[in-house]
């Protein structure tokens, strides 16, 4: 009794179901839209939220890239490509400007995207008030009554309690003034790739049963207060030890030799593309 | 100058696959499923609880292929359940018409029926039993046919017997509130995501589905403290219970028309539960309610720590997380917790390395002040 999988595994009842939670979300950015999540076959927590989604919006002509923490090779990554790959049949790139569809955990492209494509988040807590309120039932409530008292205490108790705001990644985001949303784990460094992006951000929490979104060209803006701004992860003097870039969000290594630390670039394929461009260069200038 | 890898993540991945099913096959040893069938009915029967899809046969390849881990074989079960389509839903089961194998009560010594005790655990020793080491399919044989023996000589009855509801008895003598029957249609909870406050249809879905260990240290919770049920169990039983499905064009329905698509054997639990209610002179007086529990094969510490669970959360002005729906609900599903908890094990460089810089920060800063 062998059964073949359907393409992009869903049942097309289910895909549409996914699909109209789309609309919704991009119709209200920033507000977390109910779904039946389904199961699926890699575990909750790795990214079925976004898996669903992808599967739900991907079509044959589609080119597909997945990353895991900036990386296209990492192991999850590599596993979610796999199984869209297997039950699709669809192209798959490692180059950030070649994908029509990307999904990521916990980073956005170095590379700026296009209008031309759709990033997907993968989100492991969609609800920014649940540190503050653990009832579902509560919060759902509090963002109906545009009632965010509860966030902006916490930034302020963290300046109390530090100086400074102490959150690391996942800082909360105001979107299109209404809604206060969850960026998903990205390092503070890509909350601006966010505010008014020219691709399509859907964000999926498959554990969760949420799916939300931020539309192109969309007003994003991280929560901070007037006399204590907004601030990023800094990499002051530092650079990546393979291609030497600088403004770009940086591993932490250890140098296994010199046991000094080193940094490298975190986005992956950013990186290659950047030593293939001094790769070119010089082959250029040795030849000319 | 040491090289940090940026690739190599797919061959690496595919030498664990590859490993994952050395493991499996080292012994050069096979598992039929038809023996998984036949001798795990526990394991299957839990399978197809938590993972909510009555197939013993897919189940068992499950249990083969998950090399008899419990969550794998569910998350496998599940996963296999997001490819179906959902054509039909069956009419309502009556277990009142259950085919019963075992039926007790703790209630009541003297159950119109009778006590039925069927197959269980219950009643052995938990000693190892050394002599299954070298049971041989000759020994199996000539036990059944010594059993088949005895049994010819057990009188039968003639007719099948019905078992009426326990409940039932105590409701003619009032001690038990009669309601309307509620034949609002349930929610289902697989294909709109669960909302608060939840209807109880959603939360017996979410109960009946939930991970045994879960549900059952939950129920033990509230039992023994943080909670305020203290049930009898009035009635636990187990047996098939007949699927019917109405014709899906024909807009009359009559139930003379239903078609039966197979049964399946569930455990069901009616726990008795003193509550303290007003009567009609504002005094209070004591009454029972009841705490229902049900669940896909023989699973009945499972059906019974149900049953307290859906008493809990009918009350839920009692100040105990096992009166909290969110706290129950959320997470006593076996996909959901395992998986958000083995995701801890992905890699974090990104959200760690954010975090670090965070708390660099915050020490420089403190640094600066002292200074």
């Amino acid at each position: 009794m062998k059964t073949n999988t359907h393409f992009a595994f869903f049942d097309e009842g289910s895909k549409k179901e996914i699909r109209r939670a789309i609309m919704k979300a991009v119709a209200i950015p920033g507000y977390q839209v109910p779904f039946a999540s389904r199961e699926m076959p890699i575990a909750r927590g790795w990214g079925t939220g976004g898996l669903q989604i992808t599967l739900s919006i991907i079509g044959k002509s589609d080119v597909l890239k997945v990353i895991d923490q900036g990386a296209d090779e990492s192991v999850n990554a590599v596993s979610i490509k796999k199984l869209v790959h297997e039950t699709t049949g669809v192209e798959l790139t490692e180059q950030t400007n070649k994908a029509s569809v990307i999904q990521s955990r916990h980073r956005i492209p170095e590379v700026a995207l296009t209008e031309d494509q759709i990033i997907v988040l993968q989100v492991p807590m969609p609800e920014p008030l649940r540190k503050v309120e653990a009832s579902e039932y509560m919060t759902k409530r509090m963002h109906a009554e545009d009632d965010y008292s509860g966030v902006w205490l916490m930034l302020f108790e963290q300046i109390m309690k530090y100086g400074k705001t102490a959150t690391s990644a996942d800082h909360p985001v105001y979107v299109n003034g209404r809604y206060v949303m969850a960026p998903s784990p990205i390092p503070r460094f890509d909350n601006s790739k966010l505010h008014q992006s020219e691709a399509l951000i859907l964000l999926g929490a498959g554990r969760e049963k949420k799916i939300y979104a931020v539309p192109p060209y969309t007003n994003v803006e991280s929560l901070a207060f007037e006399d204590y701004p907004f601030s990023v992860e800094v990499f002051e003097g530092k650079h990546c030890h393979l291609c030497g870039s600088t403004d770009v969000f940086l591993d932490e290594l250890i140098d296994p030799e010199t046991g000094e630390t080193i940094h490298q670039c975190n986005d992956t394929s950013y990186c290659i593309e950047q030593l293939n461009k001094k790769a070119e260069a010089e082959v250029q200038t040795s030849y000319a | 100058m040491g090289y940090v890898p940026v690739k190599g993540g797919t061959q690496a991945i595919d030498a664990s696959i590859k490993r994952l099913k050395y493991e499996r096959l080292k012994g050069n040893e096979t598992i039929e499923i038809h023996t998984i069938m036949s001798t795990m009915r526990g394991m299957i029967d839990q399978v197809m609880s938590e993972s909510s899809l009555y197939s013993p046969f897919l189940a068992a390849l499950a249990i083969k292929q998950a090399e008899g881990s419990m969550e794998e074989a569910v998350f496998l079960m599940r996963a296999h359940r997001s490819t179906l389509p959902r054509p039909y839903y069956s009419k309502t089961v009556e277990p009142e018409a259950m085919l019963v194998e075992r039926r007790i009560s703790a209630s009541f010594k003297d159950i119109p029926g009778g006590q039925l005790l069927g197959a269980t655990h219950d009643y052995t020793h938990r000693l190892l039993d050394f002599d299954l080491i070298g049971e041989s399919s000759e020994s199996i044989q000539q036990w059944l046919n010594n059993y088949q023996m005895e049994l010819q000589q057990v009188e039968t009855f003639d007719e099948v017997k019905y078992f009426p509801k326990v409940v039932d008895y105590l409701r003619e003598e009032g001690l038990f509130e009669k309601y309307e029957e509620n034949n609002t249609a349930p929610k289902d909870i697989t294909k709109q995501s669960l909302q608060f406050p939840s209807t109880r249809s959603e939360r017996l879905q979410v109960l009946t589905r939930g991970q045994t260990g879960a549900v059952t240290s939950l129920g033990y919770a509230s039992l023994r403290g943080y909670g305020q049920v203290h049930p009898n169990v009035g009635e636990v039983r187990v047996g098939a219970v007949p699927i019917y499905v109405g014709h899906p064009n024909e807009m009359e329905h009559d139930t003379d028309e239903d078609f039966y698509i197979g049964d399946i054997k569930v455990t069901e639990v009616e726990s008795f539960v003193p509550t303290q209610v007003k009567n009609a002179n504002n005094e209070y007086e004591l009454q029972f309610e009841i705490g229902y529990g049900i669940c896909y094969g023989q699973n009945e510490t499972k059906a019974i720590a149900m049953s307290i669970l859906d008493q809990c959360l009918e009350h839920p002005e009692a100040d105990f997380p096992t009166h909290d729906e969110e706290f129950v609900l959320l997470h006593i599903d076996s996909v959901e917790s395992t998986g958000f908890i083995s995701h801890l094990k992905l890699p974090h460089y990104v959200t760690f390395q954010s975090r670090l810089d965070s708390v660099r920060q915050v020490k420089k800063e403190v640094q600066e002040v002292e200074n």
